[in-house]
């Protein structure tokens, strides 16, 4: 049935999109031709100077067709500037980040979403609007907080949160709570009431149904939060900079910093290492572009 | 709980409760209260941290009660003294409105043009879109290759890349924090487009019916019809636009730490924090500056998206 009416809808579509085709389109067209040339010109500049071995751009300047292209600077890159050691880091802090802020912000989602407590509103507020602070109003305060909060042993290698993996750790997840918070318990509010009340009347604890019932309708949420969480947390490059000292543990985005003219003396080993270190993001992009799609506007419309 | 003036909904809530048991209730205390402590502790104690130390002085060195009281003094001197904090305030400022006048309207006009049924559209989205996924350190990486005096793109092509011809796009007070909102403005728009173009996807089709029937133009039927039914994305697009002009740190960052051209309040903060130039109590009013200007939009975020459900 569906096959059949499928069938007879395309030909009206084919007929539509024909008959708007008309100059103006053409046009359109070409604008957004333009547009879009104009806007990958900047990343594919990149990947091409990367691919050019640096006698060839040194001789005929990087505005030059190339003769010859290789891999090598990604390999330089890679050796040069420690990346496997970056990533390694960025892997240590975003992981657990990531599983523990979509968790937390999960519970005390389902919490205010699905009960009444007298704080619902006055905490949503709260996150939402922590969410929204830029980075610096904190910062401060904060890293003389992380010098003097103790943290033992395996955890921290000073005694302190200042310096380690489980500080950036932690306030990746204290600061993205606010934003999945605020979009998972929009979501939660949407789901039945019905839900939570029968599966309660029935004697399931609360735990059970949050994490039988509720959280098991919360994938697409939830795969939207981590792909825009992930890209995030990869991004920072603020929190690490600054409540990391060394810079040998810093993940690979604060990295950056360091990187440039140390051990990317060239341009052509620079454009590698950018593209080695966007990739990630890039991948993740192209594979899950709806999801990442579907976070951001998740967090802007309601519901 | 039982004071609740909700009568309507009183009954039903002490039904509910009822059903939970010592145990569910300390699940559901552990569930908001973990998060909370979390989220309250590391960032809405450092922000009120942050007001109370602006009042004081303190180069961290000793413990607490080190700290001076020194009342409006580091605001004094931050007006008056301290030579970044105006051009910083300026650059602050023109990136807000290069933001807001030219890189979110151009972001709307992206996502108008994509809504329109065409052909390819995905294709030109993802193009479009594609920047906005890097971190604005990497986009800085990125433009510098456009940008740099000799290797650069840019001034390969207009012949400027040899001795005294040269335009130095990041070096050169007078341009490079245009050529930085430039960089900036190729992530921010795709950003906008994205946020536009979902909301655009939400307006009843039959509304621009009814109004194309009525005799509206395209041009009339957006700014008439579709624009006050997107208000609330528009409030969100301009937010985030706020915010997100005043977050900006990174890109000027790695290009040249901040300085000479490219001072923005964020990086004057950065500067305060620690080692032999830490000054605390300086350092957070610049920040609780930074926080007066963004309480604005937050106001009118949290009223915009909690106004309803009461």
């Amino acid at each position: 049935m569906t096959a059949v009416a499928e069938e007879r809808a395309i030909p009206r579509v084919a007929v539509a999109k024909k008959r708007r085709m008309r100059p103006g389109r053409v046009g359109l067209h070409a604008f957004l031709i333009a547009i879009s040339a104009l806007w990958l010109f900047p990343l594919l500049w990149c990947v091409y100077t990367s691919l050019r071995p640096y006698g060839d751009t040194a001789k005929n300047g990087y505005v030059s067709i190339a003769t010859s292209l290789t891999f090598q600077n990604y390999f330089n890159a890679w050796d040069q500037g420690k990346i496997p050691m970056f990533f390694l880091n960025t892997i240590i802090i975003l992981v657990p980040a990531l599983i523990v802020v979509l968790l937390l912000a999960s519970a005390i989602a389902f919490a205010v979403s699905r009960f009444s407590f007298r704080f619902n509103l006055f905490l949503l507020m709260l996150f939402t609007a922590g969410n929204l602070l830029p980075a610096q109003v904190i910062i401060t305060p904060l890293y003389r907080m992380y010098l003097a909060l103790p943290l033992p042993a395996p955890l921290s290698t000073n005694g302190n949160w200042y310096d380690q993996y489980f500080g950036i750790m932690m306030i990746h997840i204290a600061f993205q709570l606010g934003f999945c918070t605020f979009v998972l318990s929009n979501f939660m509010k949407t789901l039945p009431k019905e839900l939570t009340e029968a599966a309660l009347v029935d004697g399931a604890s609360v735990f059970r149904t949050f994490w039988q019932v509720i959280l098991p309708l919360c994938r697409p949420p939830l795969a939207a939060l981590a792909t825009l969480e992930f890209t995030f947390i990869y991004n920072d490059f603020f929190w690490a900079l600054v409540l990391m000292f060394t810079g040998n543990k810093r993940p690979i985005t604060s990295a950056l910093n360091n990187l440039q003219g140390q051990f990317f003396s060239d341009n052509n080993l620079l454009a590698a290492g950018a593209i080695i270190i966007a990739a990630p993001t890039l991948i993740i992009y192209f594979i899950l572009q709806k999801q990442f799609i579907r976070g951001l506007t998740l967090g802007s419309t309601k519901g | 709980m039982a004071a609740t003036t909700n009568v309507a909904g009183a009954p039903k809530r002490r039904r509910r409760l009822s059903l939970l048991t010592r145990q569910d209730k300390i699940v559901l205390g552990l569930a908001v209260g973990i998060p909370a402590f979390l989220h309250i502790s590391l960032v809405w104690v450092p922000t009120f941290s942050s007001i109370l130390l602006s009042f004081t002085k303190w180069n961290g060195i000793g413990g607490l009660e080190k700290i001076q009281f020194i009342g409006l003094d580091n605001y004094v001197n931050i007006f008056t003294k301290y030579p970044p904090f105006w051009p910083a305030i300026q650059h602050n400022f023109i990136w807000l409105g290069v933001f807001l006048f030219i890189a979110t309207p151009i972001g709307v006009f992206f996502a108008v043009l994509l809504d329109k049924n065409i052909r390819g559209t995905r294709f030109y989205q993802s193009a479009i879109y594609l920047p906005v996924v890097l971190s604005l350190a990497i986009v800085g990486f990125i433009w510098q290759l456009q940008y740099a005096p000799e290797e650069g793109f840019i001034n390969n092509v207009l012949g400027t890349n040899h001795e005294g011809a040269f335009i130095s796009w990041l070096g050169d007070r007078n341009i490079n924090l245009a050529a930085v909102l430039v960089a900036a403005s190729w992530r921010h728009i795709g950003y906008i487009m994205v946020l536009y173009l979902a909301g655009l996807k939400g307006v009843d089709p039959s509304l621009r019916e009814a109004a194309s029937i009525d005799g509206a133009s395209e041009r009339q039927t957006f700014f008439r019809v579709v624009i006050p039914i997107l208000k609330p994305i528009n409030v969100v697009v301009l937010v985030i636009t706020v915010i997100e002009s005043l977050r900006a740190f990174d890109i000027v960052y790695v290009i040249n730490k901040g300085q000479n051209g490219l001072e923005l309040l964020s990086v004057l903060i950065t500067q305060n924090i620690a080692g032999e130039s830490a000054r605390i109590g300086f350092g957070s009013a610049l920040a609780v500056i930074l926080l007066v200007i963004s309480v604005g939009p937050i106001i009118v975020f949290l009223t915009r998206t909690f106004e309803e459900p009461s």
